[in-house]
């Protein structure tokens, strides 16, 4: 045992000072906000008149659908993601083990393509109302239909099934490491499993609550896809007719900077009002809680609960998917080109997720062993890029990214005198800075969250027994919030091969991923020749789903 | 730990290293393609040109951002040809110095020269009609733009986005045709007009009138050809029967008309790969797959127009310039919002 002579830390004030963390912290913030601080100098070139008009004609609605919007989303996704979280936790039932990864499945598929997928199924000539009007003895559609999911409550209840697993993901991990202590006191002292659930698991599970919806909800508030699609108008439609048809760009810029703020105080809300709050237990070794075995009637309905999202989320789209591809493969066969897109897409998305973990991790850790104004600061720049709109920021990034070519290009060139093409651009490092802007939010959200539950006196104990920062970093938070960081790196995993508009405007020549090709076909209107390559995206984020749910087991 | 971190590391960069290895450089007989086409509907047409002329071609689709990613590139930029599918993007591109004015006898003497830019900027290489479907059951065979917007369509009609570039570029034509305020009354009436909220793409127009949602519907011409033939499944093709495809026009013009065009890049490092392939898209067998491929109205007068389209009459493509629609481009999109037309 170290004595406090041989504490390397009286050697090495840079160390105590942490001033490896915090640049390293620092660096990456910058890095993650260039493509915010690039649209904050885009919207200074000014927009004259776009105001007036969007406080006029705009924000009233648009405003007013958002908020419905984010608010239903946000109530659906809290609801299904916790209870179905709790249930494969707390209790034991037929099924449990398949439902604990079988809840991530609606993860892997795109909300635009559920958006596609469900007109097709509910649409009054598709397979469902056809038989509904077979059975009741109706002809023709003028006489019977269904409520068109082409509105609000469709985008709502759609956009809550695929979006979920983002509270389940994190909520799971928090009850799984968190919650067995205080569940057994509080059954211990004579509380029920239910009100268990709501005294005390529910509140412990507040800051991986929150970030698990507020994940779901930015993912709400950029997708342009599936609400454009049935007919919800939010914000981020205007954003794009500004640049699009009126060729406004600064303006664009502007509205999605003024949504970025208030996306931005609402998280900053959402801290101050827990911000007296701790939820890391006393230093103990966290255990997880025994499940409660559910027999009879008991059993059935925790089943069904779980059952239900998977269903609607995940089994039906997804059948939908293999009908519309079979059909597709035996009418034209498999095209060449799908095996090269895979590839693209999963090398661009694996080097994307280890980048965001890596940098998730230093930006996590500088907060926590330097907790303080500037590695808070840092932690909290890099989660901005998730907050703005895909094709937004993808732009913001474009201008830095093509001047770094540039001046690289000409560099070379004098020194060469050889016309060396883009480096940043033309090779996919592009789209890895995009996607690594984009999703750090999700990695430094997660990694946090996993911190959290570390009580500190581990840090304090470990730091007295001679451990520099680092060997705590090493020695205590990695092993501890494994399970959180799997987590993180599923969910920025997934969400890069799903990426669209970044990918969209910042590949290479050539460069064709799934989420391109299906994109593709989509935008011709022909989304059932893209059913393939929307059925590889969803098996290849089952993939790790899979991985992940092993890694949560060994660990129980 | 420190050395799975360093694995970690290690993998990483040769992973980074491994895709930097693909930088394109710049290589005789080939040429760079920046479009906003969607790949499936220009595919076959780079096919063919490579084919006969050995030159490869390197796409990438850009939906939007065309010029942004121009712009950031800058005089290293590897693009040799732009294509929109949007007149309004290729007068953009032009306006922002993103072209350069090319002189080909073989470009000016197919195009007409309302569909080219007069300093040789641009080139239309095919049109569409924004259309009308009609409900066969419908005893309704010509009918207007201006009469969309008539009270006996009321609940009957559906459309896509009002801020759609589709729709913005046929509310700019009207605006051309009657000036802003006649334009406003219009699409407010048109507004009032739909059965469902203005979403969805154009071939749900067809798909949501064989479903009895509404009677007619606006839409692209070329839908109609892909959805015949049966490109995209027996089921489309059933949804096509429901239809009738009408050409609408002004009621002092002729049909409403888009362009696909296409501009040498203003840095093309492959500029006379770059004509060649534009000469090549309006030659007359490429205008002959442009219209058996994807069922548009070629601009190439030798090349004749779909059956499965030509059914439906000859188009008139409308007496106002393309140009002059696309200035009132941006009124258009901010008058959708004004009267909330997507709301």
């Amino acid at each position: 045992m170290k004595t406090a002579e041989t504490n390397p830390m009286n050697f090495m004030p840079w160390r105590r000072s942490g001033a490896g963390w915090r640049l390293g912290a620092v660096l990456i913030a910058v890095l993650v906000c260039l493509p915010v601080v690039s649209l904050v100098l885009i919207a200074f070139q000014g927009s004259a008149g776009l105001w007036p008009h969007m406080l006029a004609n705009v924000l009233p609605t648009a405003l007013k659908n958002t908020i419905i919007l984010l608010a239903g989303v946000g109530i659906l996704v809290t609801l299904i993601g916790t209870t179905t979280a709790w249930m494969v936790t707390a209790y034991d039932f037929p099924g449990r083990r398949i439902f604990e990864w079988a809840l991530l499945l609606p993860l892997a598929v795109p909300t635009y393509i559920i958006a596609y997928a469900y007109l097709d199924i509910l649409h009054p000539v598709g397979a469902v109302q056809g038989a509904l009007r077979g059975l009741l003895g109706y002809s023709s559609p003028r006489e019977f239909r269904l409520p068109d999911i082409r509105s609000m409550w469709g985008c709502i209840i759609l956009l809550g099934l695929v979006l979920y697993p983002y509270v389940y993901l994190t909520t799971r991990a928090m009850f799984l490491t968190q919650a067995a202590n205080l569940v057994e006191v509080s059954r211990t002292l004579g509380a029920r499993r239910q009100s268990v659930f709501r005294q005390v698991a529910f509140p412990l599970a507040r800051p991986a609550i929150a970030v698990g919806t507020s994940l779901a909800l930015m993912e709400t508030l950029n997708d342009i896809g599936a609400s454009q699609f049935l007919g919800v108008r939010t914000l981020t439609p205007s954003i794009y007719s500004a640049w699009v048809n009126r060729s406004d760009l600064p303006g664009a810029a502007q509205i999605a900077l003024a949504m970025l703020v208030i996306v931005v105080l609402l998280v900053l809300f959402e801290r101050h009002a827990r911000r007296n709050q701790r939820y890391a237990t006393a230093a103990q070794r966290p255990r997880v809680m025994s499940p409660a075995r559910l027999s009879g009637w008991r059993a059935a309905s925790a089943f069904s609960l779980c059952l239900f999202p998977i269903t609607l989320g995940f089994i039906v789209p997804a059948i939908h998917l293999c009908r519309e591809a079979w059909k597709r493969i035996s009418f034209a066969g498999i095209s060449p080109r799908i095996w090269t897109e895979i590839v693209n897409t999963v090398a661009v998305s694996a080097i994307a997720t280890l980048l965001v973990l890596l940098c998730g991790l230093v930006l996590a850790n500088a907060a926590r062993s330097y907790p303080g104004r500037l590695t808070s600061l840092a932690a909290r720049a890099s989660t901005l890029g998730y907050a703005v709109p895909g094709t937004v920021l993808a732009i913001g990034l474009l201008y830095p990214v093509g001047l770094f070519d540039r001046f690289w290009a000409s560099g070379v060139e004098r020194l060469t005198g050889n016309a060396p093409g883009l480096l940043l651009l033309g090779s996919g490092a592009a789209l890895v800075l995009a996607y690594s802007s984009r999703f750090m939010a999700i990695s430094t959200g997660g990694i946090e969250a996993g911190f959290s539950r570390i009580p500190p006196s581990l840090d304090h104990a470990a730091r007295m027994l001679g451990r520099t920062s680092t060997g705590v970093f090493r020695s205590v938070h990695l092993p501890l919030s494994k399970t959180a960081i799997a987590s993180a790196g599923l969910l920025v995993f997934v969400d890069c091969m799903k990426e669209l508009p970044a990918t969209l405007l910042l590949r290479p020549l050539n460069f064709e991923t799934l989420a391109t090709h299906l994109y593709g076909e989509a935008a011709r209107g022909t989304y059932e020749e893209a059913a393939i390559a929307a059925l590889l995206i969803v098996l290849i984020g089952i993939l790790p789903v899979v991985v992940l749910s092993r890694l949560g087991r060994v660990k129980a | 730990m420190a050395m799975e971190s360093t694995k970690f590391t290690g993998i990483m960069l040769s992973s980074t290293l491994a895709l930097l290895a693909g930088t394109q450089g710049v290589l005789a007989e080939e040429l760079n393609l920046y479009t906003t086409r969607e790949p499936g509907l220009i595919q076959p047409l780079i096919d063919a040109f490579t084919q006969s002329t050995g030159v490869t071609v390197n796409t990438i689709f850009l939906q939007d951002g065309i010029a942004e990613r121009v712009i950031a590139e800058g005089d290293k930029s590897p693009a040799d040809v732009l294509m929109t599918v949007d007149a309004g993007v290729l007068v953009d591109l032009v306006e922002k110095g993103l072209t350069q004015s090319i002189e080909s006898e073989a470009l000016t003497s197919v195009i007409p020269a309302t569909l080219r830019d007069d300093e040789g900027h641009w080139f239309a290489l095919s049109m569409r009609a924004r259309a009308v479907y009609a409900a066969t059951d419908l005893d309704l065979t010509e009918i207007t733009y201006e009469q969309l917007a008539d009270p006996e369509w009321k609940g009957r009609v559906c459309i896509r986005s009002g801020l759609h570039p589709y729709n913005v570029a046929l509310t700019g034509s009207f605006i051309a045709h009657h000036g802003e305020e006649a334009a406003k009354e219009w699409l407010t009436g048109l507004k009032a007009n739909l059965a469902r909220p203005a979403a969805g793409g154009d071939r749900d127009v067809a798909r949501d009138i064989m479903g009895d949602l509404c009677d007619i519907g606006v839409a692209n011409s070329y839908y109609v050809g892909l959805m015949r033939s049966g490109a995209g499944g027996p089921e489309q093709e059933e949804w096509a029967k429901g239809i009738r495809m009408i050409l609408p026009t002004f009621e002092n013009g002729g049909t409403q008309v888009n362009i696909t065009g296409a501009a040498v890049a203003r840095h093309a490092p492959n500029k006379d790969q770059a004509v060649r392939f534009l000469e090549y898209l309006v030659s007359d067998e490429a205008q002959a797959i442009y219209a058996q491929a994807n069922f548009e109205y070629p601009v190439n007068a030798n090349a004749t127009v779909d059956p499965l389209i030509a059914e439906y009459g000859a188009l008139t493509p409308d007496t106002i310039d393309i140009v002059e629609g696309v200035k009132f481009r941006a009124a258009a999109s901010q008058m959708a919002e004004q009267v909330g037309f997507d709301n």
